[in-house]
């Protein structure tokens, strides 16, 4: 949530040949990190035993390697449908995050109208809504309008809490163009739509990106609102499953560690991939 | 491109309505003026400003702000969830609420947690930002691997951890090989040890971001500071104390604010680790635990709607209280002033 709060703070330092350093420093380092991935790469190791080794031996290393837990986990149907209906609700909710976020950031940036400062304190005022305030009235309503145990029905309040933090973000980047580029724009014979459509949109992509990865993520692990409307096993979102998993196959410990590692990887991976990103925007430096 | 982002990261936003761009002084929730001068506006702006907020508000009204308007009128009533609530019982559940010793168990507990919090991932997340500020090779990869737990879900932290720290998990089994054996304990279910444990998760999984909040606020101290001290002949310690934490202030006020929220608000991972039930034994449970569990799982949505109304209030009140006398010097007033 404090993605941005550093934002704007960067001074980039001239780049020096790197010394080495002390060794203290990376041996410090190192123990941060093994202590960060142990618990990742057990879990991942895990789902290569059998049972049989994890109960003989908690701690050792997978001997023989079984691939068969992965196996399983991955033909079943099971894990693909929940991969299925994360990947949906996560890239709906961040569409609509996305679109309807600047879409009334460039309105409230570009604007002047009676409400507009009320509008904005309005949105504001929505960061101190959290979720867990929310959840059971907002269950009750998703009940009434029978969305229950369907994927909008998880999307659209996603979306409804998503708008706060996207406003607070966007509507600087908005602001920050240069009226003259506007100016340039229309004489150019370019309406506001349409200066919306080139202008705005290309030149605030830094910060649509940075908000529809926080925005990716989050959904892709939400837990609470999931578990309030989605009861049906054929609707779950990935975290559902996992612990809908790990409670029916409580005993197959092996088998709980190879779905959990696999449910892990495309968050993993997302974030590997734009880690520059997410990293870069909460340092407010984005390294080349 | 890549000066595009130079600039919009340079120009770029504010946290939250209170929390203001660190270390300036210019209160944040009215947007200023824009620069362009409009003569009035005409109808088809009207129609423009309609059509691209519309929805927004629509969605934003109906999805935020309708449940918590809900959870206010429910909560005055005693009502299972289906049709009209009529069972109108004044502030029975809330005196209820604030009766039921499981509720102030798990009150005491968010307390706990927010001290804990706060008093360990804070101090140690100060320590390892400086230490990685020095100057060392692969400090991207070292940010990016202290990241990891951050990204992956409360349900896989929770799942895993459960696992590893039960009777016979891998981490008493480490410890009786490495010759710890009498550290050894039941870990999740020992009320006396479980809140720590909880503690030592929580502060694995969010120590990266405190990590990664510091270090960029370190970046943002220029340079010249410490090298004038540097030449007067401070030592690195002295210069950290009384030029580098000074100047992280408003970051580490900020981390603690958010912090604050939001282990006032924990939910995933107690109710996954403890479930619903055994976290009042282990002594776990938080509001939002009890919320749920005397709420939906009780079928009781009038006194869920309390708790969740009594939740919202502590938290208010929590950051009220943290604007006013914590943040106030960084945010002049943002949310408890209002409009300039």
């Amino acid at each position: 949530m404090a993605a941005t709060a550093v934002f704007g703070r960067r001074a980039r330092r001239p780049r020096q040949r790197l010394a080495w350093g002390s060794p203290s420093v990376y041996f410090v380092a190192l123990l941060l990190i093994a202590t960060m991935l142990a618990p990742v790469i057990y879990i991942i190791l895990g789902g290569f035993r059998t049972n049989a080794q994890i109960t003989t031996d908690p701690a050792g290393l997978p001997n023989p390697w079984q691939v068969e837990n992965y196996l399983d986990v991955l033909t079943g149907g099971t894990f693909w449908r929940q991969v299925v209906n994360s990947t949906i609700v996560a890239l709906f909710t961040t569409a609509g995050v996305v679109t309807l976020g600047l879409m009334t950031s460039f309105i409230i940036a570009r604007y002047k109208f009676w409400g507009r400062g009320a509008m904005y304190s309005l949105f504001a005022a929505g960061l101190m809504f959290p979720l867990t305030v929310a959840i059971t009235p907002l269950y009750i309503l998703i009940k009434n309008l029978g969305l229950m145990n369907t994927l909008p029905g998880v999307i659209l309040p996603q979306i409804g809490f998503g708008i706060p933090m996207t406003i607070i973000i966007l509507v600087p980047f908005v602001r920050a163009i240069p009226d003259e580029i506007q100016e340039a724009a229309s004489i150019d014979g370019c309406g506001r739509l349409g200066f919306f459509w080139r202008m705005v949109l290309p030149l605030a992509m830094p910060g649509v990106i940075t908000v529809g990865i926080l925005t990716f993520i989050q959904s892709w692990n939400g837990y609470l609102l999931p578990l309030f409307i989605l009861n049906r096993e054929e609707t779950f979102t990935l975290p559902l499953g996992v612990q809908a998993f790990a409670s029916q196959y409580s005993v197959d410990t092996a088998k709980v560690l190879a779905f959990t590692s696999l449910s892990m990887i495309p968050a993993l991976v997302f974030f590997s991939l734009f880690q520059r990103r997410i990293v870069g925007g909460l340092t407010g430096a984005v390294k080349g | 491109m890549a000066e595009t982002q130079h600039e919009s990261v340079r120009l770029a936003p504010d946290p939250a309505p209170g929390l203001t761009k660190v270390g300036g002084d210019t209160p944040v929730v009215s947007p200023p003026a824009p620069r362009r001068r409009r003569k009035g506006i005409g109808w088809p702006a009207r129609l423009e400003i309609a059509l691209m907020t519309g929805p927004t508000l629509i969605v934003f009204l109906s999805f935020v702000i309708l449940p918590v308007a809900m959870a206010a009128y429910y909560g005055f009533f005693s009502w299972q969830g289906y049709g009209p609530a009529e069972d109108f019982v004044g502030f029975r559940n809330y005196l209820l609420i604030l009766e039921d010793s499981t509720f102030l168990a798990a009150l005491r507990h968010n307390g706990t947690i927010v001290v804990l919090s706060l008093l360990l991932q804070g101090p140690a997340a100060v320590l390892l930002a400086l230490l990685l500020n020095r100057q060392i090779r692969g400090q991207t990869l070292i940010r990016v691997l202290i990241f990891v737990p951050y990204v992956i879900s409360e349900v896989v932290v929770g799942t895993g951890w459960s696992l590893m720290l039960h009777g016979d998990g891998v981490v008493n089994a480490v410890l009786g090989k490495v010759g710890l054996g009498w550290l050894q304990s039941e870990w999740l279910s020992d009320p006396k040890i479980a809140i720590w444990t909880l503690m030592g998760i929580l502060t694995w999984k969010y120590i990266g971001f405190a990590v990664i909040l510091f270090l960029a606020g370190l970046q943002g101290i220029p340079e010249e500071l410490t090298e004038a001290a540097a030449i007067d002949g401070a030592s690195y310690w002295q210069i950290q104390r009384r030029i580098t934490l000074p100047l992280l202030g408003p970051t580490i006020r900020i981390w603690a604010f958010l912090s604050m929220i939001g282990a006032l608000q924990l939910f995933d991972l107690v109710y996954i680790i403890w479930g619903q039930y055994i976290a009042d034994t282990a002594g776990t449970s938080t509001m939002a635990t009890y919320m749920v569990a005397n709420g939906r799982t009780a079928g009781e949505y009038g006194y869920g709607n309390a708790v969740a109304v009594v939740l919202f209030f502590i938290s208010l009140v929590a950051a009220l209280f943290y604007q006013r006398f914590v943040l106030r010097r960084d945010t002049e007033g943002a949310i408890t002033g209002g409009r300039r």
